[in-house]
């Protein structure tokens, strides 16, 4: 006898707890144009003091936006004014006198004044400081502070990017009083103030009424941590995000490219993508193994299928856009069959076995994955290490102990780490090292450009890396943002002049 | 005595052949090499040229789910075996020598239950390093555990049985009793403890490998293929199913042979 | 009774001693300076010297461990050094993500299973048991995470009617939270009510064939109500017995699925703990976990006396 059942309603209980209402949230029709900003990045910051730690995702919140430095960097590169409204330097370069803004407040209604800025640059050159950036603060010799919007910095040695690094987030201004807990409760001078952190997914910031300075359009900036670009996409396509930049799912920017609600920037960086070789470590010490390498690996299949298409090619260890750019791309054309010829002519016509060590990026790992590939049409057969940032950090970028890796170097002009007797590729060059010493006396522009233009070739020459391509910024967001920046000379998102069109 | 045979049984060994036929093919011939990219063919859906479409890379999805299978079938095996071989003998002499071995393993499983299988496997790539090797390894940890466990057990009933008691009492040695009547006695149990161990192993294995720490490419595996079709679930939706579809396949037929075994071996019913 | 008790303690206590000992020791081996990390590649000698002391890495290493076994003793957790907050505060957060998280797949797997279960015990060798056994073994056959990964292809990019992942806080209020928790919890929650529908039906069977099942249908009770009044509360202790032993699966499958959805839990803060080389976090989380579980054991075994009309003590 067949046993009677009810049957349980389970169907009905799943409607139920779906009938919450939808978080994309509908725009009130109306002729008032927004003043909130929902950014996307992709990752999280460990915590919001820029003056102590070097990733990136804390200037990408604070930079411009809660915290001011003495100068600033804009859009395009320049240096502007920032907690400073004007400076002075002296003939020999060894003075600067700057000026502060009057009625410049802290979020905590202090005013920022002079001790400020001296206590805030002491702290970074201090000998128990723990900023990312000592070096930018290595010239320094004495802060003074004749009077509270006057601060002479005295220099030891001129040091002609002083200026630019006081522009930083690493310099940002702090006050004494809240310096220690500006990691998780940053207490700033800028146009925007901390409102609230909720752990792994935003921090929220609010216009600050007290500012000195113009006031933003917006009065309100949410950062949301996304790091699925599966979640990236769909964020966007459901409105719960307005700007996403550095956008780096690239393979989604056709999709957003052919949709009127969107618009799509593709702007540069400072990141030279580069195949970092170990030039101390056999059989990489051969130029011609080198050379081979560079032979052996196409930038526009690279290009192709690690941005889709949205990079550009570099032929040496410098960003296009800057002055100075010798175009090298076509030094090496990707040649199997000279690859093969030059590796026998260094003595491995079987090719080699090889280890290619990959930091977490995505743009690495793909990269990593396809140059593989390609070394393995000419012998060379790499095996892929992936590693995370702690362990490239020391093993490969301390300890030297890799034969190959990908990474891209954002700093911007940072060309000179070639002259860097210790630096991770093992490269020494009696003739790179005399260029830059000439380059560190030389003012006039022209001679500076050819300088510069001489490194880029030697680098090309001695094949010292590979040279692959430059990371590019691009962009996503609603038709009706504007105001972000399309290029990234700094790690930041400057919501200072983000508005919504009316 | 004849025992008719489960269905269960016939249909995971038929699936768990099927399986291991496939991993087998691979060496021999794939549709298109494993390992071969072609960024202009990236992202296919399935069609005639490639069954089951291309990733990101233009790589023929069918290929490396073929050559996937070779590579999950060996790390989960070796993890097994290599549980087995520390675990199997442990769990012998803890039910052999009594009281003290006994408590020691006991406590050690104990302690390495408290850890999750993936947990464990996590922590030990991050010292390790990640790769194939240190999967199978940190796989082992746990498989060992588990296998010392039942070992444990079922040497302890073994023990109980007349037929041992009746061994020792003419004199043999624990050692040579255990080999001699109380190994035979658990194979059974072992055997089919291993096999669903075997298909666990599989689905850590496929775990690891979707959080980047198992196989690495240019070798496929299953859990990669999902790591990096989760990033495309916009533009080609289907490559995040068929690596799944392969895990799940061989996993239910692994833990169908190992449940038909258990009603084999054992025919009460459950 | 308190002598078995007291060694349950002492066996409980002895394991989590063991399992810190272990976790410290086992992590001091893992490469990777996360003072390096955190001033990356700018880093200088004597800025790195200065932050290893702040974060109190220079000291010896026995002196670490006591002192870190200290704290937890008193309760304290110690200090993260990338988030600069005590570990105690982290765990607290994320565990409001974890622990709903897990309630509600365990909730969901129960209230999907033990239907299942009944339907099957109920309608025995025919077509409704057949189609639970079939759920029973493709539940276990897949892989949470790729559960995961469909769930998000079907309703976040194909209807969607979820986010793709993250989570927006119990600040944004209870209904978009719990929403953020449905897909992952279902994720999880499927392979476990695999494993609990096939342990209900069994214990039905079981339950089904004892006396006093007969008795009640003897009476005139119908089938139904002699399966929902009589066998079922009789058959449950084998299932709460279940449901604590996949404790361990649950908690490891959260750290999978936290990853896939993105979620801040404690799986997610501790894949990231490890990548960070924050080893004190990763120690906290660790310890906590394990002590959960082994607790979960304890309760189970509890719960088994409780339930469980015969008196049976393992």
């Amino acid at each position: 006898m067949p046993i009677r059942f009810p049957r349980l309603a389970l169907a009905a209980l799943l409607p139920a707890m779906m009938a919450v209402p939808a978080p994309a949230q509908e725009q009130p029709r109306s002729q008032q144009a927004r003043t909130d900003l929902v950014l996307g990045m992709r990752l999280e910051p460990p915590h919001l003091d820029p003056t102590a730690g070097a990733a990136a995702a804390i200037d990408e919140v604070t930079y411009a936006n809660l915290f001011e430095a003495l100068t600033r960097i804009d859009a395009d590169g320049k240096v502007v004014p920032g907690l400073a409204e004007r400076w002075t330097v002296s003939g020999d370069g060894l003075t600067y006198r700057f000026t502060l803004r009057e009625g410049a407040r802290f979020h905590d209604g202090t005013a920022a004044d002079s001790a400020d800025v001296k206590f805030s640059l002491d702290r970074a050159r201090a000998a128990d400081s723990v900023n990312a950036q000592k070096a930018y603060f290595a010239a320094i010799d004495s802060v003074e502070t004749p009077d509270p919007r006057t601060v002479v910095v005295k220099l030891s040695r001129p040091d002609g990017l002083f200026l630019f690094h006081m522009g930083t987030g690493d310099a940002a201004i702090v006050a004494p009083e809240t310096a220690a807990a500006n990691k998780q409760t940053p207490v700033g001078t800028g146009p925007f103030r901390f409102e609230g952190w909720t752990a792994g997914d935003r921090v929220v910031l609010v216009r600050n009424p007290d500012y000195d300075g113009p006031k933003p359009a917006l009065e309100r900036v949410t950062f949301r941590f996304i790091a699925d670009p599966a979640a990236q996409v769909a964020s966007l396509q459901a409105g719960d995000v307005d700007t996403f930049p550095q956008f780096d799912t690239y393979e989604a920017l056709p999709q957003f490219k052919d949709d009127p609600r969107f618009t799509v920037t593709v702007g540069t960086s400072e990141g030279e993508t580069i195949l970092a070789t170990n030039n101390g470590r056999k059989p990489f010490d051969d130029v011609r193994v080198r050379r081979a390498l560079a032979h052996a690996i196409d930038p526009k299949m690279l290009i192709d299928g690690v941005l889709f298409g949205n990079g550009v090619a570099i032929g040496s260890h410098f960003p296009p856009h800057r002055d100075g750019y010798l175009d090298l791309t076509e030094r090496y054309p990707y040649d199997v069959e000279k690859a093969k010829t030059l590796l026998a002519e260094a003595g491995y016509p079987d090719g080699f076995e090889t280890v290619l060590k990959l930091p977490p990026p995505v743009y690495a790992r793909r990269s990593g994955e396809l140059i593989a590939a390609m070394l393995a049409e000419v012998g060379v057969r790499a095996s892929i290490e992936p590693m995370e940032w702690a362990a490239w950090l020391e093993k490969v970028f301390r300890g030297k102990d890799y034969d190959l890796t990908v990474i891209a170097h954002t700093e911007p002009l940072d060309i000179d780490i070639y002259a860097r007797p210790d630096y991770y590729f093992n490269y020494r060059s009696e003739r790179f090292l005399a260029l830059e010493e000439e380059l560190n006396r030389t003012q006039d522009a022209a001679r500076r450009k050819s300088l510069y233009g001489e490194q880029q070739k030697l680098l090309a020459e001695d094949a010292v890396n590979g040279f692959l391509f430059m990371l590019p910024v691009t962009t996503v967001q609603k038709a009706g943002v504007e105001g972000m920046w399309v290029n990234r000379p700094v790690q930041a998102n400057d919501a200072t002049a983000v508005r919504w069109k009316p | 005595m004849r025992r008719r045979m489960p269905k269960s049984l016939l249909v995971g060994a038929a699936i768990t052949l099927a399986v291991v036929a496939a991993a087998l093919l691979s060496w021999a011939w794939t549709p298109y090499p494993a390992e071969q990219v072609r960024i202009i063919a990236r992202l296919r859906p399935p069609g005639p040229q490639h069954w089951l479409g291309t990733d990101h890379f233009g790589r023929d999805t069918l290929s490396m789910i073929l050559v996937g299978a070779r590579n999950s079938l060996a790390v989960a095996a070796s993890a097994v075996l290599l549980g087995a071989a520390a675990g199997v003998p442990l769990g012998l002499a803890a039910a052999a020598w009594g009281r003290w071995g006994d408590e020691l393993v006991a406590r050690l499983g104990d302690l390495l239950f408290a850890f999750p299988a993936v947990l464990t496997a996590m922590l030990l790539t991050a010292v390790l390093g990640p790769g194939g090797t240190n999967a199978v390894l940190a796989l082992a940890v746990f498989n060992a555990a588990v296998l010392a466990r039942v070992t444990r057990g079922a040497a302890q009933q073994a023990w109980r049985r007349e037929f041992v008691r009746a061994a020792l009492a003419l004199g043999r040695g624990p050692l040579s009793a255990t080999l001699a009547h109380v190994l035979p006695n658990i194979a059974g149990t072992v055997i089919v403890q291993a096999t669903i161990l075997f298909a666990v192993a599989i689905l850590n294995e496929a775990a690891l490998s979707y959080l980047g720490l198992g196989i690495q490419p240019p070798s496929p595996s299953w859990g990669r293929m999902l790591g990096d079709a989760q990033t495309f679930l916009f533009t080609a939706p289907l490559q995040a199913v068929f690596p799944g579809a392969a895990i799940a396949l061989t996993v239910l037929g692994l833990n169908l042979l190992g449940d038909g075994l258990r009603d084999w071996l054992d025919p009460r019913e459950r | 009774m308190l002598a078995f008790l007291a060694r349950r303690l002492l066996t409980l206590a002895l394991t989590a001693w063991l399992a810190t000992l272990l976790i410290f020791a086992l992590l001091q081996l893992v490469p990777g300076d996360p003072a390096l990390l955190m001033l990356g590649t700018a880093a200088r000698p004597d800025t790195l010297a200065a932050l290893r002391a702040q974060m109190g890495l220079d000291e010896p290493l026995p002196l670490r461990y006591l002192g870190w076994l200290g704290g937890l003793l008193r309760g304290d957790l110690g200090t993260s050094v990338t988030y600069a907050r005590p570990v105690a505060g982290l765990v607290a957060e994320r565990m409001a993500v974890t622990l709903p998280l897990a309630a509600l797949a365990l909730l969901l797997s129960t209230a999907l299973a033990v239907p299942l279960g009944l339907l099957a015990a109920a309608r025995h060798r025919r077509a409704g048991d057949w189609a639970v056994a079939g759920f029973g073994r493709l539940g276990i056959s897949v892989p949470s995470f790729w559960v995961g990964i469909l769930l998000i292809l079907l309703f976040s990019v194909k209807l969607g009617w979820f986010r793709a992942g993250g989570f927006p806080g119990w600040g944004a209020g209870a209904g978009p939270a719990l929403m953020a928790l449905l897909l992952p919890a279902a994720a999880l929650a499927i392979p476990e009510a695999a494993i609990l529908a096939r342990v209900t039906r069994s214990a039905l069977l079981d339950a089904l064939r004892e006396d006093y099942a007969r008795t009640a249908r003897a009476k005139g009770l119908s089938g139904a109500a002699v399966l929902l009044r009589h066998v079922l509360p009789n058959a449950l202790a084998p299932v709460v017995t279940v449901l604590g032993l996949q404790a361990a699966f649950l908690v490891g499958g959260a750290v999978v699925v936290e990853n896939v959805f993105t979620l801040p839990g404690l799986g997610r803060l501790l894949y990231q703990a490890v990548g960070q080389r924050d080893l004190i976090v990763v120690q906290g989380i660790v310890v906590i976990l394990v002590i959960l579980v082994v607790l979960a054991n304890a309760a189970v075994d509890i719960a088994y006396a409780a339930l469980d009309p015969r008196p049976k003590v393992a």
